[in-house]
């Protein structure tokens, strides 16, 4: 049987915003003729490398029909960018995509609706961006009102909708597109737990009914529940191709070893996923039970105590810090955001400052978690650096008793005792 | 669809012209974006659809008072407010379909970043569903009509070529800026401007004799000249100027083509410069 769908060295080439050619000094001019005289031109500083980089280099591979594949990697391997030329938002630099059959692609729950339109309609719109026939619309609008939730509010302008009930309808449209081929990207990371359950039973409907569907996501659990097959994108270049399980141990190994470690992390020279802000995050410091240095790694259950540096070029009234914890599978385990804290005192502040998170006791199970920083200004995030450092967390003896907790994401105190019933005694 | 369903994708190089495969799979789309477009303009306004027909009257109370009454403007035969009306109507449809289509990629930056269909449709779209309030701007105009005792003739058959006219015209433009909006927004601002200057070297609100016989193949050449002329003459029945009518179907075309064309040639760059 032939592939569904087949890349072929499918490379995409990007040039850096507002990057312009430096204009040689005179002085520069002048020593570069005393050097070389007679090949003035040849020896002119190339253009190439500066102002452009390749997002994805020679991708190539197939796609079974029927196969639920899944692609993985860090923010900034190039995964968007492949659905992105996949689904024909933006062309391949080089090479070429066959795509045997009809395709849905999913890039963002939501897109188009509008705000000042009634839920009703705003189905018939966004269906129909999605690809879908009015006549399909119709027939399915019953069963894609009933998995929304939103039965009450159909015709209410989804601008005085809860966030959570513009997620699920947005949703429910696109669970019930029917294509031959369905790209999804990220989109199970919103909504509430029962939700997203939803969803995934959804997502393992849709590839149980034998239709081809490429998902692309941080979260291995849902990647290693829903997909067959794997691809590592790292770096813009295919890194592994073969079974979902191998190619998440392929993923979670490059992960770890990788990202910054140690006590002080340099925070101004790390890439942003956001280009064009200023870095603002300059540096983050860990320390632990009495005000030490952080070691490698901390102890189940110990405190953490994080210093954070920023400046303010102009004053500045409100401003906010969030750090948010992700363990290897890519799922949020915990946020610390100083919006949190009930009477944090307000004033105008200019200049370098020093933020300090203190988290009394760490109590997340052994594990790499990876996190993620980001600065608040009037309740805009103005900065954020996604991998901004890895803690690992080993076993300790927490609860006391010399035993370690095998599952779960969490410890935490708590009690067991057993109460008198009354009619039966305790044998003694 | 069908089994055979295959598709490539690959860069594309050069000059390409219309998909219309793809334009036909997707037509329903063009439908729900001209909906969504109508349904959208007057949501949450005290006014509603009245604005349709407020801007062109207002307009032409207003030149009626400065260029009739004040500065001596005749008109060509009917009395000078129809004769406004008649010139307005047309004029209000093609600025606000040129800037709502030219600004209409920006404002829907999510559907050109995050979904795939023939991008043409939102400009265009744009430019249709301006066409509802053209249709309210004639109902006035034909009040306006019982009100000043002035009948239609035969040549009000012809008013569909000078719509279209109208259409290609504010297209041809709306595609060129919208495409150019996305890498340039200083079309943002130069559009109100270009806008404001055309209303006077339009005879919009002038007959055409007051300008120079020399000069009038040249105003000719601007495709809204044979829109207003064409207008004014199947609603009020003067004689069809067809020498100059005739330049400016033929450019209102060309300009639509082109406009395509160039469209289609940098839609390719859209979702990576957006």
């Amino acid at each position: 049987m032939d592939p569904i769908i087949e890349f072929h060295n499918i490379s995409k080439e990007y040039a850096l915003g507002g990057v312009v050619r430096r204009q040689e000094t005179f002085r520069e001019l002048v020593m570069r003729s005393l050097h070389t005289p007679f090949r003035a031109r040849a020896a002119e500083p190339k253009r190439a490398g500066g102002g452009r980089f390749w997002a994805l280099r020679d991708i190539s591979f197939d796609v079974n029909p029927g196969e639920v594949i899944g692609i993985i990697g860090r923010n900034g391997a190039g995964k968007s960018t492949l659905l992105k030329i996949m689904s024909r938002i933006t062309d391949p630099t080089e090479g070429l995509i066959r795509i045997r059959g009809r395709m849905a692609s999913l890039l963002e729950v939501g897109t188009g609706f509008h705000p000042e339109l009634t839920g009703r309609e705003n189905i018939f719109l966004n269906g129909a961006i999605l690809g879908m026939r009015k006549t399909e619309i119709v027939s399915k609008f019953d069963e894609i009102v009933a998995f929304s939730e939103v039965e009450k509010f159909l015709d209410t302008p989804v601008k005085r909708y809860s966030s959570g009930m513009y997620v699920r309808l947005a949703f429910a449209v696109a669970a019930h597109l029917n294509p031959e081929i369905l790209v999804v990207d990220e989109v199970l990371a919103v909504g509430d737990m029962a939700f997203q359950k939803k969803c995934i039973g959804k997502m393992s409907e849709v590839s149980q009914s034998g239709r081809t569907v490429i998902f692309v996501s941080h979260n291995m659990a849902a990647v290693q529940n829903l997909c067959q097959r794997g691809v590592v994108l790292t770096g813009g270049k295919l890194a592994f191709n073969g079974s979902a399980e191998d190619a998440i141990q392929h993923y979670l190994h490059s992960v770890s070893g990788e990202g910054a470690h140690g006590h002080i992390i340099d925070l101004a020279n790390t890439p942003r996923a956001t280009l064009g802000r200023p870095r603002l995050l300059e540096r983050m410091e860990f320390y632990t039970d009495g005000d030490l240095p952080m070691p490698g790694s901390l102890p189940m259950g110990a405190g953490l105590k994080i210093r954070v540096h920023f400046p303010f070029a102009e004053p500045v009234n409100s401003f906010d810090v969030g750090i948010g914890f992700d363990n290897m599978f890519g799922q949020r385990v915990f946020t610390a955001h100083s919006g949190f804290q009930p009477d944090r005192p307000q004033a105008t502040r200019i200049g370098p400052q020093v933020f300090v998170c203190n988290i009394p006791s760490l109590t997340m199970v052994p594990g790499e978690y990876t996190l993620r920083i980001w600065l608040e200004i009037n309740r805009r995030e103005v900065d954020l650096v996604d991998d901004a450092a890895r803690i690992q967390i080993i076993e300790s003896d927490y609860y006391g008793t010399g035993r370690v907790p095998w599952n779960g994401s969490f410890v935490l105190q708590h009690q067991w005792y057993v109460e008198s019933v009354s009619g039966v005694s305790s044998t003694s | 669809m069908d089994g055979s369903f295959e598709l490539i994708v690959k860069p594309r190089s050069g000059w390409q012209p219309i998909d219309w495969k793809e334009a036909v799979l997707y037509r329903e789309l063009l439908g729900f974006l001209v909906w969504r477009d109508i349904k959208i303009r007057y949501r949450q306004t005290l006014l509603g659809g009245l604005w349709a027909v407020l801007q062109p009257l207002m307009a032409m109370i207003i030149f009626t008072f400065v260029f009739n009454r004040m500065a001596g403007v005749k008109s060509d035969g009917p009395p000078y407010p129809l004769f406004a009306f008649a010139g307005l109507a047309p004029w209000v449809f093609f600025s606000n379909a040129v800037s709502a289509s030219s600004n209409s990629l920006v404002a829907n930056q999510q559907l050109v970043s995050k979904t795939y269909f023939p991008r043409v449709f939102i400009p265009l779209g744009a430019v249709l569903a301006l066409l509802v309030d053209l249709g309210f701007s004639l109902a006035l105009l034909l009040c306006m009509m019982v009100r000043y005792h002035w009948s239609l003739n035969y040549q009000a058959l012809l008013l569909p070529l000078f719509i279209l006219a109208a259409l290609l015209s504010a297209s041809g433009l709306g595609l060129i800026f919208s495409a150019l909006n996305v890498s340039f927004r200083d079309v943002k601002y130069a559009i109100p401007f270009v806008i404001q200057m055309g209303l006077f070297v339009t005879p919009v609100i002038y007959p055409i004799r007051y300008i120079p016989a020399r000069l009038r193949l040249l105003v000719a050449l601007n495709p809204m000249t044979g829109v207003e002329l064409g207008f004014r003459s199947a609603l009020l029945g003067s004689a069809m100027d067809w020498d100059l009518i005739r330049v400016s179907l033929v450019v209102s075309l060309v300009l639509f083509l082109s406009g395509l064309l160039i469209f289609r040639r940098m839609e390719r760059r859209f979702a990576d410069l957006i």
